[in-house]
């Protein structure tokens, strides 16, 4: 059996994994655009920070693709799928053959029209040699102004920000992570993200650019000496689409992960997930997501048989030491406890816990989790209790028998 | 392999557990040294409510959905056991999002997680709450 796999990252180390756990003898091809050892997306923020090194980056250690017998093929670019043919022709005239195929390609970063773009240099912040080439500019004495003020444009922040004289933000919202937080929750982290001379723009879009400013909508004029537009992300559909397979804004599976091409499969940022806390279907660009899609891509792609049936969406970022954790969607009734800079929210219906914001108060959001993903009948716990605070004293003795005195 | 479970019965709830865990990992051998006056953070909690009393730290899950999760690799498997290497965590929390047991849990000293390493990782070698649970409300052993 020959698995070729597109994108070296986590849906793709996920499928491999799950790939070799079952069949030993397969051959197994990942390969990448990128150069690199696979390395933690996320990480590359924090790398700016000086909390991880290129070393300690490593998604999985040094020996990973030897260990697992895997064949590595790195900077090189997947171009064209053949389903019929099963083949992957590759940049360079060269071509592989699959018996499997996964694409995980993840996606590349949205950079929308702002006249003068084409005359000043700009970052974007996907890669880890995107973070390679911004840190090159750093330096104590530099202005910069990021375009987005969702999850990457902050983090990319938070990875600069002391590292240069000044970072302005500007974003169309009228709000900071318009995606995972409320106004009031925007609010607390932008007051943190200000304490560390950040400056937010905010309802407003950059009208023009010219070399050292950009004009805002709003007449405001922004010096910057570094540009970084992080306005979004775009899935890398193109592949499967070329191919014949069904998109739509991202790649559609079954939930055995199987595209509408018979042999390829897809997982992670490139494809959507079914939301069971919203029942739609949507793309969820968050790595927990890539590595449950891949995984269970991997155990269909080596004859196994598995489902994935529970995604949500679930993210921890984090500020400066401080954490905002979110799950699932923001729709039913509301609990909130607001204290200092601390702050909760849970959102349900009469049945179901649909989501929540926590800011700083991060101790066992997990069980809140839970009740999402398993999307448990609130009539099952005591939930009551657990608004206040989230334990397994809540559950049921017998549900507490299950977890604790048995192999789970 | 061997892991901790709970018999929530036995459990008197006397939290003596949670001093042995923050003793056991404070790598220190002077009990009233590491312990006294400080505010403890051990990797295990007893929950009280009522009558009922239990012990809960991590489960050392066979397909563990924090290991899943680690945007890192900073979680993985150690013979079975769920490792945390804090050298390569950043802090993210997004394990403690995850944690169905909410038994991953920020470190005290912040910028990483912590959680039970069955006391491989520290003097003891063997689960130091288990070893001290004067009812055994909680015990080390091979279970399915
Ligand atoms: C700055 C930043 C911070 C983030 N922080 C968080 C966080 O805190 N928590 C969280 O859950 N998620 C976070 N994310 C999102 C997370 O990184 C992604 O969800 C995750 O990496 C998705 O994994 P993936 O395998 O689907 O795709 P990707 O990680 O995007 O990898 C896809 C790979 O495929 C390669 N590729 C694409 N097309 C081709 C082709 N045709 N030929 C060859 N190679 C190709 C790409 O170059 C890339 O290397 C963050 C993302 C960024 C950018
Ligand atoms: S930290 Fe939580 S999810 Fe991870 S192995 Fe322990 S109990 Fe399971
Ligand atoms: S806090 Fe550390 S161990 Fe937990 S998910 Fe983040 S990097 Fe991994």
């Amino acid at each position: 059996m020959e698995y070729v796999i597109i994108g070296n990252s986590t849906a793709g180390i996920a499928a491999a994994e799950r790939i070799r756990a079952i069949d030993k003898q397969g051959k197994i091809t990942i390969l990448s655009d990128e150069a690199y050892h696979t390395y933690g997306r996320p990480l590359i923020s924090y790398y700016l920070l000086g909390k991880t090194d290129a070393e300690r980056m490593k998604y999985r250690p040094a020996d990973f693709y030897e260990k697992n017998n895997i064949k590595t093929l790195f900077s090189v670019h997947a171009e064209r799928i053949d389903a019929e043919k099963k083949q992957v022709y590759l940049q360079g005239g060269k071509s592989l053959k699959y018996d499997k195929l996964l694409v995980a390609t993840g996606s590349r970063p949205f950079v929308p029209p702002m006249a003068g773009l084409d005359k000043v240099p700009y970052f974007t912040f996907m890669t880890y040699a995107d973070a390679l080439a911004l840190e090159k500019q750093l330096s104590p004495e530099k202005r910069v102004l990021i375009v987005g003020a969702g999850l990457i444009g902050l983090k990319c922040l938070e990875g600069i920000a002391d590292r240069v004289k000044s970072v302005a933000v500007v974003d169309m919202a009228k709000q900071i992570l318009p995606s995972i937080l409320d106004e009031y929750g925007a609010s607390l982290v932008q007051k943190q993200l200000e304490k560390h001379g950040a400056e937010f723009y905010l309802s407003d879009s950059v009208s023009s650019l010219e070399k050292g400013s950009a004009l805002l909508k709003s007449g405001a004029r922004v010096p910057f000496d570094i540009l970084v537009v992080a306005a979004g992300v775009r899935p890398n559909v193109e592949l499967v689409r070329d191919a014949g397979g069904k998109t739509e804004r991202g790649i559609l599976t079954d939930d055995r992960q199987e595209t509408s091409l018979k042999d390829v499969y897809a997982a992670g940022d490139c494809t959507e997930s079914f939301d069971i806390t919203c029942d739609r279907s949507r793309i969820l660009a968050l790595l927990p997501n890539a590595q449950f899609q891949g995984a269970c891509a991997g155990v269909n792609m080596a004859g196994g048989e598995a489902h994935f049936t529970n995604a949500i969406p679930m993210n921890a970022i984090g500020f400066f030491g401080s954490h905002v954790l979110t799950a699932g969607s923001y729709c039913g009734d509301t609990y909130e406890e607001k204290k200092g800079d601390t702050y909760k929210k849970l959102f349900f219906d009469g049945e179901k816990l649909n989501g929540f914001i926590l800011i700083d108060l991060p101790e066992r959001a997990g069980i809140y989790t839970s009740l999402l993903r398993n999307r448990t009948p609130l009539s099952q716990v005591d939930f009551e209790a657990m608004k206040k605070d989230p334990g397994l004293m809540a559950f049921s003795a017998a549900y507490r028998e299950q977890k604790l005195a048995r192999r789970v | 392999m061997k892991r901790i479970y709970v018999n929530e019965k036995w459990c008197l709830g006397c939290h003596l557990c949670e001093y042995e865990c923050a003793f056991a990992n404070s790598h220190l051998t002077d009990m009233v040294k590491a312990l006294k006056g400080k505010v403890i953070h051990p990797k295990i909690r007893v929950e009280d409510g009522g009558d009922v009393h239990f012990a809960v730290n991590c489960r050392h899950c066979t397909d563990a959905v924090c290991v899943r999760s680690c945007i890192s690799g900073a979680l993985s498997f150690e013979d079975g056991m769920v490792a945390i290497d804090q050298n390569k965590c950043v802090g993210c929390l997004t394990c403690v999002l995850v944690c169905p047991f909410g038994a991953i849990m920020p470190a005290p000293e912040g910028g990483v997680a912590q959680k039970c390493m069955l006391c491989t990782d520290n003097l003891t070698g063997e689960p130091n709450c288990v070893r001290h649970c004067i009812n055994n409300a909680i015990v080390y052993e091979e279970r399915d």
